[in-house]
C-alpha cells in the first residue's frame, strides 16, 4: 500500500525527514510516535503532498505509484486521506457544500449519480454517530469549531471519502475521554467497512491504543524512525518517553 | 496558482444578428434627443427636460477622480435603438431570437419559478411586461418607463429626477437626456409585494449605449424587492451602459433592490443609484458587479427622515483588463439614522478593485449609527485592490466604525481542500465563494447559485 524509501524532504532549505523508512500493508493499523519537533507531521505532510515541503531525495509510492510529483488533489484521488493536526478553517464554506465538492471525486464511493438527498442521509448517519450536531452541515467549515468537532469533523470526512491510506495526525489531542472513545468506535466501524483501508496514527500518546489495536508502532527522533515494534513499544514510550534514542 | 492569464470566455458570450425597426445614428446631437423624444411621443415637458439635460452633458468635466474614463467616444454610440414595433405581453408573442437569446440565460426557467412580473428589457426598450393581476388589483404599477410615462404622468412627473437631478453628474445627464426604457415601480401605502419583481437587462447591439431609467416609489409602510440581473455578449468595440435608478422610500417603507451585473468586458457601466428613504423607511441595495471594462457604481441612501436606515451590500469581481471602482454612498440628514455598507472585492489575473464609499452625517443628525466594513481579496501578484473611504461628520453624538482588510488565498486552505480531491480551481473557487457569501446569502437562491456559476467561470483557465 504505502511504500517510504529513504525519504529526505526539508521546508525552507531545513532538511527535516532525514531519510525515513515506512512500509504499510493494506489492512495494517501503524502507530507513530515521537517527541515533538521530530517530524512526524512532516512525513504527514509530505505524503499528503503540502507544497512547502520539497522531497530533497528518496521513494514515495502508493499501490506502487510514485506520488512524490503529484498534486495533493491527485494524492487525494489516489486514495489518500490526512486527517489534520490542526484543521483549516474556510469562513464561508459550509460544511455540506465542502463535503459536496469533496465526494464529487472517483475515488469516492459516493458517486454523482447518487442524488443530493441520499448523499444528505449518508452524511446525518455518521454524525450521529460522532453525536455532531444538526446543523453542522450549515455551519462554516471549521469556523468556530471547538477542538473537538474539528477531530470529528476530520473523521467524518473520513468517514465519507473512504480512503485507502487514512494517515491521522494528532487525533486524539483536543479530545476528551467520550471524544476520543467516539472517534476510535468510528474508525473501528470503519476498519471493518473498509478492510483493506490503512491506518498510521500519528500520537504524542498510547492512551488511544487503549481503544485500537496496532499492528506496528514506529518511534520517530530527529527526521528518522529509529525503532519500529508492537504495542510494546508504545508502553515502553510512555514509561520512560523518549531519551533513549535521543543523541542530544 | 494563476500562472496562466487567460480569461475564460463569458459563457454568455454571444450575440444575435441584428434585426431592428429603428436605430438613431452614431453620436448624439439636439437632433438626436428630439427624434428619441418624438419617436415615443413623449409630453413636452420630457422633451424639455432632455434638452435641457443634453446641454448639460456637453457641459460637465468627465469626472476624473475615479477609473479610467478616457477612451469612451461619445460620438462613435448609438443612442436608441427599438428592437420591434410595439409591447409584447406573453412569453409566445416574442420575436424568435429574442427567446433565444433569453433561453440561453434561462429566463423561462426563473420565470416558471417564482417570478410575478417580469420586464425583460431588449436593448434599449421592454419588449416583454407580464404582471400578476393579484398585484395589479392591490394597485401595484409594474411597467416599463416609456408606458409609465405615458399611462400615469402626473406620477412619473412628480418623482422623475427628483433624486437625481440631471446636473448631478456628467452621465446622469446624459442618462436623462437619452434615457430609454428601464422599469417603473409604484407600491400604494401598506402594500407588502412578497415576491421579488425582477427584470433582465441585456446589451445586444455593438456600440450602442444603454440608457435605462428606473424609477421606484414605495409609498407608507409598503414593502418591495426589485431584481434586475444582467448578463452581456461580448463585443468588440468599446459599450456603454449608464443608467439612472432613483427610489424613494416613504415613511415607514422598505425597499431592497438586488443587482447582478455581468456585462461583457468591453462595457464602461457607468451607473448613478440613488434613494431617498424617509422616517423609518429602509433601503437596502444589494450590488453584484462581475464583468465589463470599467464600473463605477455607488448606490447611494439618503436619510432623511428620523430613524431611516440605509444598507448597501457590494460585491466586485475584476478580471483581466477589469477596474471595478464601486461601492456605496450614505448621508445621515436626520437624528437616530442609521447604516451599514459592506464591501467585498476579489482581484484576478489583473483586475484591480477599489472600495470608494462616503459616509456624511450632517450636523444635529444625533444619534446615528454607522458600520462600513470593507473587505478585499486579491488572487495573484499582478492584481490590485485599493480602498478610498471618506467620512464627513459633522456632529458629535454618532457611533461610526469602519473596519478594512486584504488577503489573499491562504496557502493552508488551498492544501487542506486540495487534499481532499479538490482541483485548485475548485478548491480555489470554493474559497472564494466563501469570502462574498456573507453577500451571497442575501441573494434569492437562484441568483446565489448563478453567481457562484460565474465566480468559478470567471476563473477557469487562469489557475494552475
Amino acid at each position: 500500500m504505502l511504500k517510504v524509501k529513504n525519504l529526505k524532504a526539508s521546508i525552507d532549505n531545513k532538511e527535516i525527514l532525514k531519510g525515513v523508512d515506512l512500509m504499510v500493508k493494506p489492512g495494517e493499523v501503524h502507530v507513530l510516535m515521537g517527541p515533538n519537533g521530530s517530524g512526524k507531521s512532516t512525513l504527514a505532510q509530505v505524503i499528503a503532498g503540502h507544497p512547502a515541503y520539497k522531497v530533497v531525495s528518496g521513494k514515495c509510492s502508493v499501490d506502487s505509484r510514485e506520488i512524490t510529483k503529484l498534486t495533493p488533489d491527485k494524492r487525494a484521488k489516489l486514495g489518500i486521506f490526512l486527517g489534520f493536526q490542526h484543521p483549516v478553517e474556510v469562513p464561508g464554506v459550509s460544511v455540506f457544500s465542502f463535503m459536496r465538492k469533496a465526494n464529487k471525486n472517483p475515488q469516492s464511493k459516493i458517486q454523482n449519480s447518487k442524488s443530493i438527498n441520499i448523499f444528505r442521509d449518508e452524511l446525518k448517519k455518521y454524525m450521529s454517530e460522532l453525536k455532531l450536531p444538526e446543523d453542522f452541515l450549515r455551519r462554516a467549515l471549521n469556523e468556530g469549531f471547538s477542538g473537538g468537532e474539528k477531530k470529528r469533523n476530520e473523521i467524518l470526512q473520513m468517514m465519507t471519502l473512504k480512503p485507502k491510506l487514512v494517515i491521522l495526525d494528532e487525533i486524539d489531542s483536543g479530545l476528551d475521554v467520550d471524544g476520543l472513545q467516539l472517534v476510535a468506535t468510528a474508525i473501528k466501524t470503519f476498519k471493518k467497512n473498509n478492510p483493506r483501508s490503512s491506518f498510521v496514527l500519528i500520537t504524542h500518546y498510547a492512551r488511544i491504543l487503549k481503544y485500537l489495536k496496532a499492528d506496528h508502532v514506529h518511534v520517530m527522533v530527529e527526521g528518522r524512525i529509529v525503532e519500529s515494534g508492537t504495542g510494546r513499544l508504545a508502553t515502553k514510550v510512555e514509561e520512560k518517553g523518549y531519551q533513549v534514542w535521543q543523541t542530544v | 496558482m494563476a500562472n496562466g492569464l487567460v480569461v475564460a470566455d463569458y459563457r454568455y458570450g454571444f450575440s444575435k444578428p441584428e434585426n431592428y425597426v429603428f436605430k438613431s445614428r452614431r453620436g448624439l446631437n439636439e437632433d438626436v434627443v428630439k427624434q428619441i423624444s418624438g419617436f415615443k411621443s413623449e409630453p413636452q415637458w420630457m422633451l424639455d427636460y432632455r434638452l435641457r439635460a443634453h446641454e448639460i452633458f456637453w457641459k460637465k468635466k468627465m469626472p476624473s477622480w475615479g477609473a479610467d474614463l478616457s477612451k469612451i467616444n461619445f460620438d462613435n454610440i448609438f443612442y436608441y435603438i427599438r428592437p420591434t414595433d410595439k409591447q409584447m405581453t406573453k412569453w409566445s408573442d416574442l420575436p424568435k431570437d429574442i427567446k433565444d437569446t433569453y433561453d440561453a440565460i434561462g429566463i423561462p426557467e426563473a420565470e416558471k419559478k417564482f417570478l410575478a412580473g417580469v420586464t425583460a428589457q431588449y436593448e434599449s426598450e421592454s419588449v416583454y411586461h407580464s404582471f400578476q393581476k393579484k398585484w395589479e388589483d392591490m394597485g401595484v404599477i409594474f411597467t416599463d418607463m416609456d408606458t409609465a410615462l405615458k399611462k400615469y404622468p402626473e406620477l412619473v412627473k412628480q418623482y422623475f429626477g427628483r433624486s437625481i437631478p440631471a446636473a448631478d453628474n456628467k452621465f446622469a445627464a446624459l442618462n436623462s437626456a437619452v434615457w430609454s426604457g428601464g422599469s417603473f415601480i409604484y407600491v400604494p401605502p401598506g402594500v407588502s409585494v412578497d415576491i421579488p419583481l425582477q427584470a433582465y437587462f441585456r446589451i445586444n447591439a455593438a456600440n450602442m449605449g444603454q440608457f435605462e431609467r428606473t424609477l421606484i416609489i414605495v409609498d407608507e409602510g409598503a414593502y418591495v424587492h426589485y431584481l434586475e440581473g444582467c448578463t452581456a455578449p461580448t463585443y468588440t468595440t468599446d459599450s456603454l451602459h449608464a443608467a439612472v435608478v432613483e427610489i424613494f422610500v416613504k415613511k415607514g417603507a422598505r425597499c431592497r433592490y438586488t443587482t447582478i451585473q455581468n456585462w461583457s468586458s468591453n462595457v464602461y457601466n457607468l451607473v448613478t443609484k440613488r434613494a431617498f428613504v424617509e422616517e423609518e423607511g429602509i433601503m437596502e441595495w444589494v450590488d453584484g458587479n462581475l464583468g465589463s471594462q470599467v464600473t463605477m457604481k455607488y448606490p447611494s441612501c439618503y436619510l432623511v427622515g428620523r430613524k431611516a436606515r440605509g444598507e448597501v451590500l457590494s460585491l466586485a469581481f475584476a478580471g483581466a483588463g477589469q477596474h471595478q471602482d464601486a461601492g456605496g454612498k450614505l448621508m445621515f440628514l436626520a437624528p437616530e439614522t442609521s447604516g451599514e455598507i459592506i464591501s467585498k472585492s476579489v482581484s484576478a489575473f489583473g483586475g484591480r478593485t477599489s472600495y470608494r464609499g462616503l459616509v456624511k452625517v450632517i450636523k444635529n443628525a444625533k444619534g446615528v449609527k454607522c458600520n462600513v466594513r470593507c473587505d478585499a481579496l486579491i488572487l495573484d501578484e499582478l492584481s490590485r485592490s485599493d480602498t478610498y473611504p471618506t467620512m464627513q461628520v459633522d456632529e458629535d453624538e454618532v457611533m461610526i466604525g469602519h473596519e478594512a482588510s486584504v488577503s489573499r488565498i491562504n496557502a493552508e486552505q488551498l492544501f487542506y481542500l486540495m487534499s481532499r480531491g479538490l482541483s485548485e480551481l475548485e478548491a480555489t473557487s470554493l474559497i472564494v465563494n466563501g469570502f462574498i457569501e456573507p453577500i451571497v446569502k442575501e441573494l434569492p437562491l437562484e441568483y446565489a447559485v448563478e453567481l457562484n456559476r460565474l465566480i468559478q467561470l470567471n476563473m477557469e483557465g487562469s489557475v494552475g
